[in-house]
């Protein structure tokens, strides 16, 4: 059943042509979701919320930092150290209370991602890692959602709508057939090594909520299949087609359950703040039960651990056993943090989400030190 | 046989500005050359695409194509 439209409000769209009232009650109807709502998602969501769509999740489990207010300007100063999705959604409501807007203040996993993406018709990715870029483009073909991608890097900016059906007999691209495999972490530097300029983003976000409207309404050419790079410092856009590759498919997880167990973490190496927990907490872990501590430092190393009951395999010894390690929660130790970091990278690509695994960052010496502090 | 290269995002650090390179028969064998003149190419992911066509396999260039190097941008 048709929505009631708001004439005066969308006055000046509707009465373009070939959007009309048609394109805006499409509009209405529509249910998009924004993922990430930082300097692609602000912008995107702000031009989504104008246009009335009707129904917009938005997923972010950050909070508003200082360094976020030149290019995510949804934001003000007093909303520093609140939560991005929840701030978004009472600020695009006060846009327009007349569309449903759902926060999804939680981070995105292999665990809730196809839920979440599922009660949606098209999803905009806006986030800033690897990650989450590859477990979206999956979830998307697991769910078969359109994905419209945007992505900065520096001064350039990439625009693309991935998975969409243009022809019901052709498979669809997807962000895999134009990148495979993530990068490893020394291949590419992501935003905060690498800087970026707030319009830059705001320019993409734009453009991907543009393509979000022409995908819904029907109107122009949307960027289906096809890579748009835009470059700020000199405005050339360059525009490649997309093709599907034949081996992409069998990087995708086959179904809901291979999908869940997929470590998307691990498979872009962006792993280590992911592992590394510092004293403090490996003292709150030690309070909980279910934990096998690992020191995996060769047996005649010193000093000992004495503080707790711990299981002694030097990391060249790791790979032989992994049957010993029974614990939901393991903790690999070593004497300053890097070994034990290697082998929290090792021990995460074979037990995956099945258990928690985390590195104790600086090492016995320094975990140590803090005791004595605080005792 | 001209060949124009054009380059995005950080691959301009490593290679500079665009480039113009002779005489490669396809895009495997131009992967080869890239990677002995720059090796830190060899570390770096990226997409090829002749003339605006994204490249799924070994395609042979022609005199006065198009080949662009895209690599995966991830901020927001």
């Amino acid at each position: 059943m048709d929505k009631t439209i708001s004439y005066e409000r969308y006055h000046r769209q509707m009465i373009l042509k070939n959007f009309g009232e048609a394109g805006q009650q499409k509009l209405l109807q529509a249910k998009v979701l924004v993922i990430g709502a930082g300097g692609l998602g602000c912008p995107a969501l702000q031009y989504l919320a104008a246009a009335g769509v009707g129904t917009l999740g938005i997923v972010d489990d950050d909070v508003v930092c200082l360094s976020n207010l030149h290019r995510q300007i949804l934001y003000s100063v007093k909303d520093i150290g609140l939560s991005k999705a929840e701030r978004a959604a009472e600020i695009l409501h006060h846009l327009n209370p007349e569309i449903k807007i759902t926060a999804y203040a939680e981070r995105l996993t292999t665990q809730n991602a196809l839920l979440i993406i599922d009660a949606y018709d098209i999803v905009m990715d806006g986030t800033d890692n690897f990650s989450s870029r590859y477990m979206i483009n999956d979830a998307c073909v697991l769910l078969n959602k359109p994905l419209v991608y945007g992505a900065v890097s520096q001064y350039e900016g990439q625009v693309a709508i991935f998975n969409h059906n243009k022809n019901k007999n052709e498979e669809p691209v997807n962000y895999r057939d134009l990148f495979a495999q993530p990068p490893k972490e020394n291949e590419v530097l992501n935003c905060a090594e690498a800087g970026v300029l707030g319009v830059l983003p705001g320019i993409i976000g734009t453009m991907q909520a543009n393509e979000t409207i022409k995908l819904i309404t029907g109107i122009g050419k949307p960027l289906i299949n096809r890579l748009l790079t835009f470059n700020s410092l000199n405005n050339q856009l360059y525009e490649v087609e997309l093709f599907v590759k034949l081996e992409t498919r069998s990087l995708i997880p086959g179904n809901k359950d291979e999908f869940s167990k997929t470590n998307y973490d691990w498979l872009c190496n962006s792993t280590v703040e992911k592992f590394e927990i510092d004293s403090k907490f490996f003292n709150e872990l030690l309070a909980t039960s279910n934990i096998d501590v690992i020191d995996v430092r060769e047996l005649y190393e010193l000093p000992k651990i004495e503080e707790v009951p711990y299981i002694h395999i030097p990391l060249n010894k790791l790979n032989e056993s992994y049957s010993l390690l029974k614990a939901d929660i393991i903790v690999t130790v070593c004497q300053t943090g890097k070994r034990s970091l290697k082998a929290a990278k090792e021990l995460g690509s074979v037990f995956g989400t099945s258990k928690k695994i985390f590195s104790l960052r600086g090492g016995i010496i320094q975990w140590q030190q803090y005791a004595k502090q605080v005792l | 046989m001209k060949i124009n290269i054009i380059i995005f995002g950080q691959l301009c650090e490593l290679l500079g500005e665009n480039l113009v390179l002779h005489n490669i028969a396809d895009t495997n064998s131009l992967t080869v050359v890239l990677n002995e003149k720059y090796p830190e190419l060899i570390n770096s992911k990226y997409a090829v695409a002749v003339n605006k066509k994204l490249v799924t396999e070994n395609i042979l260039l022609h005199d006065n194509c198009t080949v662009a190097l895209l690599p995966p941008f991830s901020g927001g």
